[in-house]
């Protein structure tokens, strides 16, 4: 029963009375001469949280989500149309109407329904929401609320809060195959509000992946998340004004890695690639970042939160080579565009939901380690900028400027660690600033798994990682 | 049986099965909406989607505790299922002295027509010819736009229903309709993309397809060829989309959740001068055909007009009953948000802004958002125009401003007249006495 497809049996077509004959009726509505590519995806899917406050529990909630979305794709065009009711005549409806993208051609008859197995299964198809009691559940609250407490006189209010979902997904398409995906995801986070005499910092910690909440039971991590978001908001409370101008910066291993996420992931997706708009249009075989400087896509990390066994047109994830010592490789792709673009696809199609067209998305994206020891690169630096952590980032993929926002720095004086300073805007054109990586240091680290993407309005989870590394002449925003 | 009536009659069975399940109080807010949308890209349809989105949140409380359950599935055995989890869900949570609905007394009794409903009867192949029509004319506006990112159309309908068991009922029903298009310019090695849009309750009332793009068009192209400027403190104005952004900031600052988690830049600022005498910020829920216009709240209370700011004072906080309990201060009908404010202007049209300038920074985009909530610390990505005695002199990019909140309220030196009616901030451009400017 533990095999997603089973499972998606039970979870979509079985409650419905869906069986391949009605798959069957869709398609023939669907499945037109003039169409490319027609697919339904179908999803069932459960959300769970809980949060504290003032050490009680504030707050649970219980959401579902249910529905399917039909796609009719020919060329450059695509109809959409989808519904939160799971019935024959609700997806006859909506074929029809996502069809109304091309003329009427011929019929074609789906040749027979091939039920694929996953080659790869990244993760275990556990309800994570039926892991945990909700006593034990809100223990782990109550035990991030506590160690936080105990950690610093100056904390003030701790608001901890953890997540679980569980995602069933079925996806139909016009060559008859019809693929399953079961997808757990979970996700701790600790918030801390500290005042020291009046002057008052917040600061946020956490971590997630696509496991069972029973995975934040072990290691510590529940301690690790409440102690490191007191450690932060201590930090910040030290923080004198950070500087302005055009300096060397020193990032540091990890989640740090939101840089190569704005500054060249975005820019290689291949939507905007092919259609010309891109900052790295046009640039496959060019030298667009330092030699050293190998980034890929990597959506097969076991259990990672940015992995899929199969993305959302059940194409199976890879690891892709973005960029291979400095010389842009390719794209990341979802179906149609890699056929408009003659290439193959990455596994890269992915969607917020059954609501939403699938669009290429990046997975967990990090840089490979060089060689340099990272107390090394700090000592490179005479006068600059040691960013730790950052809270988030934005690219204008045409122009090419990203930014990303520090929140735990320090400022770098004669190659040593000095104050830590506010938090700053980082601001770069990615093309550029890549190559102008100087160092790349020897301690690739993945995030602790809190990345949510935002892309054309839609939010999907994913990974960052990097190692440390030197960047000359970043533009800091601060205002010393 | 209309939208509207069986979304009022779902929401009512909702509220018999939580009591039936022992809940003492609970409020559903049940949803309904359709819509279109299409963008054309190069001359060719690229997407044609139909929406129909349907949806159910709901709040128990058993006594002092709650739950909260939310499904997009309205079937039977899905709306079971959340009352259930809702239930299950307050079982565990903690005794909240705040916690409750809103006061019986405040639930509005009056809803005036807001003129909010206009539903636009279009087809596909008709949004198409607009969506074409808005991207040709900014493809044609110069040779200097060599693509596009594409024009779209979209029109939505929806009908919401707020409920709750002391027998309150309030309806509202909203369109909303919009046109935009995003161009990229390209100048040698400077490639630059920029859009515009309208949005309307009314799709009449939209700007026309052509202003669109040529909008959008001369947007982006007068951002090529930008030049990084060296680090530097000058004055900063901020065009009113940009403007709207400032206000944002107050907003979250004095919300009810940030004031009592003490986690404000703000904290206990009523009655106390945060800005120069001359600003006055005021809400107005009951502006006909508004996009933020309502005549209640999310928990029913009745909406009023009021100001947040007179003469630079703060008059309000904005509290729904939780914050409000919680710092032992009566509701302001806030809860989730404000409706339709406006922030008065000094009365310079945007020329004269720009001659009040004088040399600095006028700020046309943001990106990133590093603002400390807590601090008022402000850094954030920017681009915009040099300029220098009143005249824009050159596009500016790859640069950031930086300051703190609170000093820059206090050294807001003018607010223009030329207010952008679109959405539910209204604002003129803002002057800010002086910024930190990182670049080169």
């Amino acid at each position: 029963m533990n095999d997603p497809m089973n499972l998606a049996q039970a979870a979509i077509l079985e409650p419905a009375g869906l069986t391949e004959t009605d798959l069957d009726q869709v398609f023939a509505k669907l499945n037109q001469s003039t169409i490319d590519l027609a697919d339904v995806y179908f999803q069932s899917a459960r959300h769970e949280s809980w949060s504290l406050e003032d050490s009680i529990v504030k707050s649970g909630s219980y959401s579902i989500e249910q529905g399917f979305g039909v796609r009719a794709i020919s060329g450059e065009q695509t109809g959409f149309a989808y519904s939160d009711e799971i019935t024959l005549d609700a997806l006859l409806e909506s074929a029809s109407a996502a069809r109304a993208i091309t003329k009427s051609g011929t019929s074609l008859k789906v040749k027979g329904w091939q039920r694929r197995e996953n080659p790869q299964q990244l993760y275990l198809p556990n309800n994570p929401l039926d892991s945990l009691t909700e006593t034990e559940k809100i223990a782990l609250l109550h035990l991030a609320d506590k160690t936080a407490r105990a950690e610093s006189p100056y904390v003030q209010e701790v608001l901890p809060s953890i997540s679980a979902s569980f995602e069933v997904v079925l996806i139909a398409d016009n060559q008859g195959q019809l693929v399953a995906d079961v997808r757990p995801l979970v996700r701790m986070n600790v918030t801390v509000i500290v005042d020291k005499e009046g002057q008052r910092e917040s600061a946020s910690y956490g971590g997630g992946g696509r496991y069972d909440l029973t995975w934040f039971n072990k290691e510590q991590r529940v301690e690790e998340y409440a102690r490191e978001a007191v450690r932060l908001a201590l930090v910040n409370l030290e923080a004198v004004a950070a500087p302005a101008g055009s300096m060397d910066v020193v990032l540091g291993n990890g989640w740090p890695g939101i840089l190569l996420h704005e500054a060249v992931g975005h820019g290689l997706e291949g939507d905007f690639n092919r259609k010309g708009t891109s900052a790295f249009s046009g640039k496959v075989g060019q030298q667009v970042a330092s030699k050293g400087v190998t980034v890929v896509d990597d959506g097969t990390l076991e259990n990672r939160r940015g992995s899929l066994s199969v993305d959302d047109e059940g194409t199976p994830t890879q690891c892709t080579t973005l960029i291979e010592d400095g010389i842009l490789k390719g794209y990341m792709q979802d179906k149609q565009n890699a056929k408009l673009m003659n290439t193959s696809v990455t596994g890269n199609g992915r969607r917020e939901s059954y609501s939403c067209l699938p669009m290429p998305r990046m997975t967990n994206t990090y840089m490979h380690a060089g060689g340099y020891d990272p107390e090394e690169i700090i000592a490179s630096v005479d006068k600059g900028l040691y960013a730790v952590s950052f809270g988030g980032g934005q690219v204008d993929i045409t122009s090419g400027k990203f930014v990303f926002s520090s929140s735990e720095a320090y400022l770098i004086e004669n190659g040593k660690i000095g104050k830590p300073v506010k938090g700053a805007t980082l601001i770069g054109n990615g093309p550029e600033a890549m190559t102008r990586i100087s160092m790349i240091g020897n301690d690739l680290a993945l995030d602790s798994g809190v990345g949510v993407c935002g892309k054309a309005g839609q939010s999907v989870p994913v990974g960052v990682g990097q190692p440390t590394l030197r960047i000359d002449d970043l533009t800091v925003g601060g205002t010393a | 049986m209309s939208r509207e009536d069986q979304l009022v009659s779902l929401s009512e069975h909702v509220l018999e099965e939580a009591k039936k399940l022992g809940a003492t109080a609970a409020e559903v807010n049940t949803s309904s909406g359709e819509g279109l949308s299409v963008d054309v890209r190069m001359g060719k349809v690229e997407t044609l989607e139909y929406h129909r989105d349907q949806g159910l949140g709901l709040t128990v409380y058993f006594g002092k505790k709650k739950g909260n359950a939310s499904t997009a599935d309205v079937s039977p055995q899905a709306i079971k299922d959340t009352v259930e989890a809702a239930c299950r869900i307050a079982k565990y949570t903690s005794d909240d002295e705040c916690s409750g609905l809103a006061d019986a007394d405040l639930m509005a009794t009056e809803f005036p027509d807001l003129d909010l409903y206009h539903p636009w009867d279009i087809q596909a192949d008709e949004a198409i010819d607009i969506a074409l029509n808005c991207e040709n004319a900014a493809r044609e506006f110069s040779p200097l736009i060599t693509n596009s990112d594409g024009s779209g159309v979209s029109s939505y309908r929806g009908t919401n229903v707020y409920a709750n068991s002391h027998g309150f009922t309030g309806i509202s029903k909203g369109t909303r309709h919009s046109l935009s298009a995003s161009m990229v310019a390209q100048d040698g090695d400077s490639m630059q993309r920029d859009y515009w849009f309208s949005s309307s309750r009314l799709p009449d009332q939209l700007d026309s397809p052509e202003s669109i793009g040529k909008q959008a068009a001369e947007r982006a192209i007068k951002r090529l060829n930008g030049r990084q400027i060296a680090t530097t403190k000058v004055p900063v104005l901020y065009v009113p989309k940009m403007a709207r952004s400032l206000i944002g900031h107050f907003t979250g600052a004095i919300s009810g959740g940030s004031q009592y988690r003490k986690a404000s830049f703000l904290l206990d600022t009523v009655d106390k001068q945060i800005f120069p005498e001359f600003v006055r910020l005021h809400e107005q829920p009951f502006i006909s055909q508004a996009l933020g216009s309502a005549s209640f709240d999310k928990e029913g209370v009745a909406l009023k007009d009021k100001d947040l700011v007179t003469d630079g004072i703060v008059k309000s906080y904005l509290l729904g009953s939780y914050s409000a309990r919680k710092l032992g201060l009566q509701t302001t009908a806030n809860a989730g948000g404000v409706h339709n404010l406006s922030l008065e202007s000094t009365g310079q049209d945007f020329d004269e802004m720009l001659k009040m300038l004088g040399t600095g920074l006028l700020v046309s985009e943001l990106i990133g958002n590093s603002v400390n909530g807590i601090t008022g610390d402000y850094s954030r990505g920017a681009s915009g125009f040099w300029v220098e005695d009143g005249e824009i002199q050159y596009p500016v990019e790859e640069i950031t401003i930086a300051g703190n909140l609170k000093d820059m309220y206090q050294h807001i030196v003018a607010i223009g007249n030329d207010i952008d009616y679109q959405g539910n901030t209204r604002t003129g451009s803002i002057l800010i006495e002086e910024m930190t400017i990182a670049g080169k």
